[in-house]
């Protein structure tokens, strides 16, 4: 009875019979209720005919995925996950479509024609996937504790061991900063054409042309007053077109 | 909690995603779906951190590098795609076939509809 109590005790820390999908545990269920909104949100996502409905429902997935983040003790990137993909990444989605001309009501051309192809790949991955998965991890539990992922702990890790991958990271994100804003002025080589028009066009007003042309007739002294005066104003000119342009 | 939640869920969604990407015509709904696959993998990787209890928490410093670089990608997709409607007046991906093979030029609209009711037809049977 004794040794029975012992062996009781020392293998109830395990806890094999508790662990069952026939006893799902709160977090479990939370986590399952939360997961089947992400996917079914997801799925009208891609199969709506609305598209800024699309990106909205989009709002909705990736909310529920920072909620399922939080169940699984990563605190920190849930709330990176609202403030980049949510705060950001769905903004440049909308203005991504309001700038395509999207249409607002229902546009009937919003799939390809390949639909049923797609449908046939995607059930197929997703058949693959689910049984690989189930199979591999069918005896495998996750033990949650709190402040996995807390911003103390994910700041230590990142800036003790991962500093040099974070660095890369920012000269990445810099170069596609200034690679997206090259790539959107496309139009800029445009833009200087008539800038260099309009200067060479207000030079004969005042400058070394006409100055130059009329010198000889008027009076010799007439050169040293024109060119301080043609100067300034040609400068005038180039640093005033930035701003015309911005 | 076990496992095979957190798991199945990315699984399913990023079959989402890859419905979507093959799905869909206009090209800022394919970087949509683009989006949904990389978040099914944050998941995996927060899901996997949580699992081995890793003291270097390589899922999650990974996870925060997947959604910087998700961000880089959207945003110089979207500026490619702006580019091209620029150019073309359309972001249908369907429509951008300036690279592609230019053999029979003619004949896809008439086989196309053929080929969307053989794959029907497949796809009910």
């Amino acid at each position: 009875m004794n040794a029975a109590a012992t062996l009781l005790a020392a293998t109830g820390s395990l806890e094999p019979a508790a662990r069952s999908f026939l006893s799902p545990s709160g977090q479990e269920i939370v986590f399952l209720l939360v997961g089947i909104a992400v996917l079914g949100s997801a799925v009208v996502s891609v199969t709506t005919k609305q598209l800024v409905h699309a990106a909205l429902w989009l709002v909705v997935a990736l909310g529920g995925l920072a909620v399922e983040f939080l169940l699984l003790t990563a605190e920190f990137i849930a709330w990176v996950q609202v403030l980049i993909y949510l705060g950001s990444v769905v903004v440049l989605v909308l203005f991504g479509l309001m700038l395509t001309k999207a249409p607002i009501g229902r546009s009937p051309d919003a799939d390809s024609k390949n639909r049923w192809v797609a449908l046939v790949v995607a059930l197929a991955a997703a058949g693959t996937l689910v049984t690989l998965v189930v199979d591999a991890f069918r005896t495998s539990w996750i033990d949650l504790g709190a402040g996995g992922g807390s911003a103390s702990v994910t700041g230590a890790s990142l800036f003790r061991n991962w500093v040099l991958p974070f660095e890369a990271l920012s000269v990445l994100l810099l170069a596609a900063l200034v690679g997206a804003i090259v790539l959107s002025r496309g139009s800029g080589r445009r833009v200087p054409a008539p800038r260099a028009g309009k200067v060479r066009a207000g030079r004969p007003v005042g400058s070394n042309g006409t100055v130059a042309a009329t010198v000889p007739r008027t009076a010799p002294t007439a050169v040293p007053e024109a060119v301080p005066e043609a100067a300034p104003e040609t400068s005038a000119s180039q640093t005033s077109a930035p701003e015309e342009e911005s | 909690m076990h496992l095979a939640y957190p798991v199945v869920l990315a699984a399913l969604l990023f079959s989402v995603g890859v419905y979507g990407v093959l799905a869909r015509r206009n090209a800022v709904l394919v970087l949509m779906s683009v989006e949904l696959m990389l978040n099914a993998v944050n998941l995996d990787l927060v899901a996997f951190d949580a699992w081995l209890r890793d003291s270097l928490h390589a899922g999650q410093a990974l996870t925060l590098f997947t959604i910087t670089v998700a961000a880089a990608e959207i945003g110089l997709g979207l500026a490619i795609v702006l580019l091209l409607f620029r150019a073309r007046g359309t972001a249908d991906i369907d429509r951008a076939t300036a690279l592609g093979d230019p053999a029979e030029p003619h004949t896809p609209a008439e086989d196309e509809p053929v080929a969307a009711e053989a794959l029907k037809g497949r796809a009910t049977a």
